[in-house]
């Protein structure tokens, strides 16, 4: 059967299992929406306010189901447009296909109108591009494109289609879905010796990080903590892939991270890394990281062992199934002196802790918590209200925190809450502040007009609150251009969008904002006013190590 | 920090180096000498690289490279398994002074006079870096008007062949 390279694509992406696409039409694109209202029944498209939105919703999308995000955009700027997203996706190992459209295979290189070669900008934020220069490779390319976004570390892959390719006719053979790469363990020796380097130790520590949630470790993590009595910290990216409440987890580590974690990875004599990359927010001070402990990294990519710590055993592999190897090497021990150890951390965090009463941060998100489901997606934005959620929502099931960790994108939020309500179909929570909601709330016309309910819990200080920490601690209090100062009105602003939205200047208005909020059918702002002088505490100041941690100002 | 020597099979297709080179270029790898060639077959290109660092930096380098997809294969060529050459083609000012004491250097050197007039002559010499470096190191005495070396090729020595390798 002939078809046009357009429909190809579609049809492609339908044979993938793509159900829905986000993005926005344009020229060099405009063959593919033709094919898009042809397949209308059988693929859904949601068209975005801009495709910086329309790429952080694929995203959110991926992040949420683990299924492959799909992204459209046109040539130029369009194509541009999408860059932050890929990125944000490229740092955080997200599966996604952006799939561009561009001028005319006879007229590339030749600066058209909107002609940009988006394969060239993107080439260090994707995993791999293509650009296809004839209709008889793009069936194939865009399998090749999901196979590679989802197999191994996941990341994004961009297919750059140019509008002749789009048009030119050509035979159609429908083929299965491509499967991920077949994932393989470390190798046996590898295993071995990680086994008896965990069986000497006497204070195990297990971190994770988006990797294990990408493995699907759960379960095997669980087991191995058990056997070796170990407490469970995570990396940001690891957040809600344990539940919160898990007696053995001690929440995240790192920069901002909870006290207990970070003191009891400190003082470990043995880190198991599963799916983490020790990033610079997550050691702190590299010199002076972890010295005593021996570090055992069990990741897929064999380019994160000893790329910034040098680690005692790289083990190359699926977490899961590395670990599933492992286990029975493993001998079950009890360790009621390091658990009691532990357990002191806990004490100094919860008497070190903010336990103020009143509209604190804390409070606001802990308030949030009542009215949460067991699958409820939380996003957020950037920045210390990310932290205030990282720190204290409580998560019950993996997948639910849906946040930018590696590219820390401001403007994230709202396009990944649409994403993700629209891959789980559940209520959906947004996170934010002030300063990011600004970046790209024009996606509130889309979560309108789609009508997501989609609970923002906007945390309004008037300023770039966490820049304004580094300048209050370490700028002598100069606030250069971080005080907003702007009179944007937002329950007016969700009005004029066609939401709903309510203020809530204490606890008491929060609740029956929530209370409002998660009865509605659609988008739902609360404007939440919290002091401009709150912090994210703990803090690492930069370049400090672990016994530098802040956990009060003042101190 | 030592030297050391990669060779790199990639798929032979348009834009294939710089995805390479765009990779080293963003990881800061300190890149000495770089050749591309075509090989026995046409659907790959090999790259052959020199580069220095210490063993992580080599080890994160070999890494990064088996995360391109375009990358087939890859090998790290030891001094003692390989045979690595280099071309030079050196030009220096022709004059009667010092045209014997040239000469007599690039016999020592086996090299090759490939162009001779009356301002200039030209010396064509194949081995490996270490010889190419002190030869040039010996001309610097005279007048040198333009240097052009090739960057190095290597082979391994044997019946292994890259091909052989496969990824881990």
């Amino acid at each position: 059967m002939k078809l046009s390279g357009s429909d190809i694509l579609v049809r492609t992406l339908i044979e993938q299992g793509c159900d829905v696409v986000f993005g926005y039409p344009g020229g060099q694109i405009i063959n593919v929406y033709d094919s898009l209202y042809k397949y209308r029944h059988e693929l859904r498209h949601v068209l975005t306010a801009h495709e910086q939105g329309a790429a952080h919703a694929a995203d959110g999308y991926a992040r949420a189901t683990g299924k492959v995000g799909v992204v459209f955009a046109t040539s130029g700027p369009g194509a541009t447009n999408l860059v932050t997203g890929i990125a944000t996706a490229y740092l955080d190992s997200v599966p996604m296909v952006a799939i561009t459209g561009n001028v005319p295979t006879t007229h590339i290189g030749t600066d058209s109108f909107q002609e940009i070669d988006i394969t060239g900008v993107t080439l260090p934020i994707t995993k791999h591009n293509f650009f296809v220069g004839s209709v008889e490779k793009l069936a194939d390319t865009i399998r090749e494109a999901f196979r590679l976004a989802s197999s191994g570390r996941p990341g994004p892959v961009l297919v750059d289609i140019p509008k002749d390719v789009q048009i030119a006719m050509c035979e159609y053979q429908p083929a299965e879905k491509v499967e991920p790469d077949e994932k393989a363990a470390a190798k046996d020796i590898r295993i071995q010796q990680a086994a008896e380097c965990i069986n000497q130790c006497s204070r195990p520590f297990i971190y994770f990080g988006g990797g294990m949630i990408a493995g699907n470790a759960q379960d095997e993590m669980l087991a191995l903590a058990d056997k070796i009595d170990a407490p469970l910290g995570c990396s940001f990216m690891g957040v809600s892939a344990v539940p919160t409440d898990h007696p053995r987890f001690l929440g995240m580590q790192g920069m901002h991270g909870h006290y207990a974690c970070s003191i009891s990875m400190h003082n470990a004599d043995c880190i198991i890394a599963l799916g983490a990359r020790f990033n610079d927010r997550v050691t702190g001070n590299r010199a002076k990281f972890a010295r005593g402990a021996k570090i055992v990294h069990i990741d897929i990519d064999g380019a994160e062992l000893s790329k910034t710590v040098n680690v005692e055993h790289g083990l190359r592999g699926d977490v899961k199934l590395t670990l599933q190897k492992l286990l029975p090497l493993i001998d079950k021990v009890e360790r009621p002196e390091w658990q009691r150890k532990v357990q002191s951390f806990r004490q100094e965090e919860a008497e070190r802790g903010d336990n103020r009463p009143g509209m604190t941060p804390k409070n606001a998100i802990q308030t949030l918590n009542k009215y949460l489901g067991e699958n409820t997606p939380v996003a957020t934005d950037v920045g210390q209200h990310q932290m205030w959620a990282a720190q204290y929502t409580e998560f019950h099931n993996t997948r639910r925190f849906i946040s930018s960790g590696g590219l820390g994108t401001m403007g994230f939020g709202l396009g990944a809450a649409i994403g993700a309500q629209m891959g789980t179909g559940e209520r959906t929570v947004l996170v934010t502040g002030d300063g990011s909601f600004g970046m790209c709330l024009n996606e509130m016309a889309t979560a309108v007009k789609e009508n997501l309910p989609i609970v923002i819990l906007l945390m309004n200080n008037g300023v770039l609150g966490m820049v304004r920490q580094w300048q209050t601690l370490f700028f002598d209090k100069h606030y250069s251009n971080t005080v907003l100062d702007r009179q944007t009105d937002f329950v007016k602003l969700a009005e004029a969008f066609g939401a709903k939205g309510s203020r809530a200047l204490n606890l008491e208005e929060l609740e029956q904002a929530l209370e409002e909020a998660f009865a509605c059918d659609g988008p739902y702002i609360i404007d939440c006013v919290i002091d401009k002088d709150e912090f994210v505490l703990p803090m690492l100041p930069p370049g400090g190590s672990m016994d530098d941690i802040i956990t009060r100002i003042g101190d | 920090m030592g030297r050391f020597t990669v060779a790199i099979l990639v798929n032979n297709q348009f834009g294939v180096l710089n995805r390479v080179t765009s990779m080293f270029r963003r990881r800061q790898f300190n890149i000495t000498s770089l050749t591309v060639s075509e090989t026995e077959s046409t659907h790959y290109s090999r790259i052959t690289i020199q580069s220095e660092g210490e063993e992580t930096t080599k080890q994160q380098l070999i890494n990064q490279l088996y995360k391109l997809p375009d990358v087939c294969s890859i090998v790290e060529l030891s001094p003692e398994k390989t045979v690595s050459r280099e071309l030079l083609l050196i030009k220096l000012s022709n004059n009667p002074e010092t045209r014997g004491e040239i000469r007599a250097a690039s016999d020592a050197y086996e090299g090759k006079i490939v162009d001779y007039t009356k301002a200039a002559v030209m010396i064509q010499m194949v081995g490996d870096s270490r010889k190419i470096d002190n030869f040039i190191n010996i001309m610097r005495d005279y007048e040198i008007l333009e240097i052009c070396r090739t960057g190095i090729v290597s082979l391994e020595r044997g019946d292994e062949t890259i091909r052989n390798v496969t990824l881990f």
